[in-house]
């Protein structure tokens, strides 16, 4: 018995989720009194590697076979369940990221696994491995049992924190065949805005509505955002009149995001818009409607026109940081 | 060209999320359901794709008869021809099987989910049925072009988008972006009462996962208003007080 887990690599770099993910499982590992091996798939610098063993893998198996080099799902998918069997881990976690959300329920399918994705806390340990877990889009939990022998758990960014556990790691190559099926599909173009943080990770958010009565006026949204380090969102009716694009919209029928900090600015708080932000740890809603509902589930809140605030906000900040 | 669209019956958007029975079940009473709205831009892709005699879309549900008039909003919407596969949807895995067991032999070129569906939040069922037919999921597409037997997908990453091939059969996850929605017009309203909507049985698997119990979010205390003109304050009590700056 041990616990595996699957370390997502962007441009052979590991994020904050992915060192968030190897905690979680670290503390799994912890509740089971077994070892944590991660896995690494492309090309990952050795010192890179390493320090995966700060938060506690003690094994890295590191994949860096020329044709898995990109993402292709069902390869990847393929080789970490071959992992969790040649290393006899009955629990296999990752980060509920976009590939890991693609990941996990076939490894969980080859594996005979139940899956928790979303997953925001520690499994119970009365004897019935329960993972609480995102449901109605932020309106509720729903508490999963994992009554399969094998179990995945993809755990939600920002809910476990990053916790150190110095583990001297041991890395080690690790071969599996691919069928040739498995390699289905091909990367032709990667975009990535480089100079922007990722909204479903970003720990700091600030997010616009309706309120600001059109896109030319988001310069001061995204002055705000780089003032802070944070990411930008919106709300559903600034994307469908494209005023935005649709990766910012955070709703029910957008990304559920779980900020430290969640400024809304010019959104009234739709019941469908507080589902996608309600777990955030600190809301701060600025609108001119002191009626707006998003104030009675805000912890603080500014009655004012987003026009007058918000360039007060950016100088307050500007002297605060100074 | 055949389309196979997955659909989920899902509470309104608008639903007041409650729980029954020492929160163990969830409260049906007074919920209005809706084709869960990510199934829906798929299904709208669907139909795009093969309007015009290009092919056909069938779409499938799991669940009982209750599902029903949901299933024929779809056809409505501009399905072809639905399935219901009769049974409890126990969860992601259980669904995925049953869709799996109904495709494996009907030649579906393209099958299509929505990203996920608004209550259990999983994106798991294209995954596991690409799984379970041994062939290749992409998840949560924002644009898909199909050129004969191969298509060009856009798939959502953390800050960008990564620009995919796939030759020959897949199944995808929707998200915004890669339709407009369809509203049934009067015509697809009235045909909807006609088309074929096959009941069929589901297959016997092993239970995988559970729920056990239901939480709500921790209510919030009241709201720390600010006077407009004392931005600086704001700024001091995110530092200080909820130490988040």
């Amino acid at each position: 018995m041990s616990v595996l887990v699957y370390v997502e690599q962007a441009e052979g770099k590991f994020k904050k989720s992915v060192y968030e993910a190897v905690s979680y499982a670290k503390a799994i590992a912890d509740q089971q009194s077994t070892n944590l091996t991660a896995i690494s798939i492309g090309n990952v610098a050795e010192d890179e590697l390493k320090e995966l063993g700060k938060y506690g893998a003690s094994k890295v198996l590191n994949v860096s076979t020329e044709q898995l080099k990109t993402f292709v799902n069902q390869a990847y998918a393929s080789v970490i369940a071959n992992a969790a069997e040649k290393e006899s881990a009955d629990v296999v976690v990752l980060s509920n990221s976009f590939s890991g959300k693609g990941l996990a329920p076939r490894i969980a399918v080859k594996l005979k696994a139940g899956l928790a994705d979303g997953a925001v806390e520690l499994p119970t340990t009365d004897g019935k491995f329960a993972v609480k877990k995102t449901a109605f889009s932020g309106k509720a939990f729903a508490i999963t049992e994992l009554t399969s022998a094998n179990k995945v758990i993809a755990l939600n960014p920002n809910a476990f924190g990053v916790k150190e556990n110095a583990t001297d790691a041991t890395i080690e190559n690790f071969t599996a065949d691919v069928k040739q099926s498995d390699l289905g599909t091909v990367i032709k173009d990667i975009v990535r805005a480089t100079d922007k943080v990722s909204l479903p990770d970003a720990e700091l958010v600030v997010s616009a509505g309706r309120g600001l009565k059109g896109p030319e006026n988001w310069g001061m949204i995204e002055e705000l955002a780089n003032l802070l380090g944070a990411a930008t969102a919106c709300s559903k009716p600034v994307s469908d009149a494209d005023w935005r694009p649709h990766s910012e919209h955070v709703g029910q029928t957008g990304i559920s995001i779980s900020p430290n900090l969640y400024i809304a600015i010019g959104i009234s708080g739709a019941i469908q818009h507080l589902a996608g932000v309600s777990s955030s740890k600190v809301i701060v809603v600025i609108n001119k409607d002191p009626e707006a509902p998003f104030f009675k589930v805000a912890d603080y809140g500014i009655v004012g026109d987003a026009f007058e605030v918000v360039p007060k906000l950016i100088e307050a900040l500007k002297a605060h940081k100074a | 060209m055949k389309i196979l669209v997955c659909i989920s019956n899902v509470p309104d958007t608008t639903t007041k999320i409650t729980f029954t029975n020492d929160n163990t079940e969830f409260n049906t009473a007074g919920v209005q359901y809706i084709v869960n709205p990510y199934d829906e831009i798929a299904l709208s892709k669907a139909i795009e794709l093969t309007e015009g005699g290009k092919g056909t879309v069938t779409v499938i549900n799991v669940g009982e008869a209750s599902n029903d008039p949901t299933i024929r909003k779809a056809l409505a919407i501009g399905a072809d021809d639905a399935v219901r596969v009769n049974a409890v949807p126990r969860d992601a895995y259980f669904v995925a099987k049953q869709i799996a067991e109904y495709a494996k032999d009907k030649d579906f070129n393209i099958i299509l989910t929505g990203r996920e569906s608004i209550d259990y939040n999983g994106n798991q069922v294209a995954a596991m049925v690409g799984e379970f037919l041994d062939i290749p999921s992409i998840s949560i597409i924002k644009k898909l072009d199909v050129d004969g037997d191969s298509a060009t997908l856009e798939r959502e990453i953390e800050g960008g988008k990564e620009v995919v091939t796939v030759s020959g059969k897949f199944v995808a996850s929707c998200a915004e972006g890669v339709a407009e929605p369809k509203i049934p017009n009067m015509r697809g309203i009235m045909s909807a009462r006609t088309k074929p909507l096959n009941v069929v049985e589901a297959v016997s698997i092993e239970e995988v996962t559970k729920v056990t119990k239901y939480e709500t979010p921790a209510p919030r205390g009241q709201v720390k208003l600010v006077p407009a003109d004392q931005t600086e304050q704001l700024i001091s009590l995110l530092h200080s007080e909820a130490k988040v700056i």
